[in-house]
């Protein structure tokens, strides 16, 4: 009883921070920033409700099928792996989108990658940039 | 009663999957799709676990959702790599105008 009410809070937690997900992915203005959204929401999310399927195996535990075990192993194995590839997936993802050169949301005025990448190449075209800060890459 | 439970949190996992999919069509840039789709893969493995559990067969499930998993780690990495400096990131109109390198 007290492993179904876990099991229960972890999975209504999990369904929870993956609400939180969605709507970052659908509503936030940006590329990076829905990538943010995706990243962190799903991974959490994908790690409490494995865990609490988890515990739902063992709740039904008998030493009759012990082999069970194997299968509560399994999903803790496919909640540690996705806990390490889904950041690995997000991160070449991420890269990839910076390198092609998508444009993250700046408020007016602000300068983005390709200003950014404009004033970098007026300095080296202009030799010496002695005391101009550049934004973004320290 | 649990058994009910986990009916209605995959049919709540599923209804959730529905907006993402909305990302996928919509999505301005071709990393924002396969974004959406690496999400929607990774719950699709969760949701077999559990399909798994109400089923009362985990054995069997539980190894279709680590292969998934696998797969779609493995897809996801090929997309970036692919879309990595070889393809226009913004579709149709805006393709013109940006400089691919």
């Amino acid at each position: 009883m007290v492993i179904d009410i876990l099991s229960i809070l972890l999975m209504a937690s999990g369904l929870l921070f993956f609400l939180g997900a969605v709507v970052g992915i659908v509503r936030f203005p940006d590329f990076y920033t829905r990538m943010h959204a995706a990243g962190k929401g799903d991974t959490l999310s994908t790690m409490l409700i494995t865990g609490a399927m988890a515990l739902q195996v063992l709740n039904h535990f008998d030493w009759a099928h012990w082999t069970s075990l194997f299968v509560v192993v399994k999903i803790m194995a496919i909640g540690a792996l996705i806990m390490l590839t889904s950041p690995t997936s997000t991160h070449a993802l991420m890269q990839a989108g910076f390198d092609d050169g998508i444009e993250p949301v700046t408020r007016p005025g602000k300068r983005g990658i390709k200003n950014l990448d404009a004033s970098v190449t007026q300095d080296d075209e202009a030799g010496a940039s002695e005391g101009q800060d550049q934004p973004g890459i320290s | 009663m649990m058994e009910t439970f986990f009916i209605c949190a995959g049919i709540a996992l599923l209804l959730m999957m529905a907006p993402v999919f909305y990302r996928i069509i919509v999505g301005p840039t071709a990393i924002d799709r396969i974004v959406a789709v690496n999400v929607i893969g990774t719950k699709t493995a969760v949701l077999l676990i559990i399909i798994g559990v109400i089923f009362d067969n985990v054995a069997m499930f539980v190894d279709f959702a680590l292969a998934y998993a696998l797969l779609n780690f493995i897809g996801s990495l090929a997309a970036a790599r692919y879309f990595n400096k070889t393809r226009p990131v913004y579709s149709a109109d805006a393709a013109g105008e940006e400089k691919v390198s």
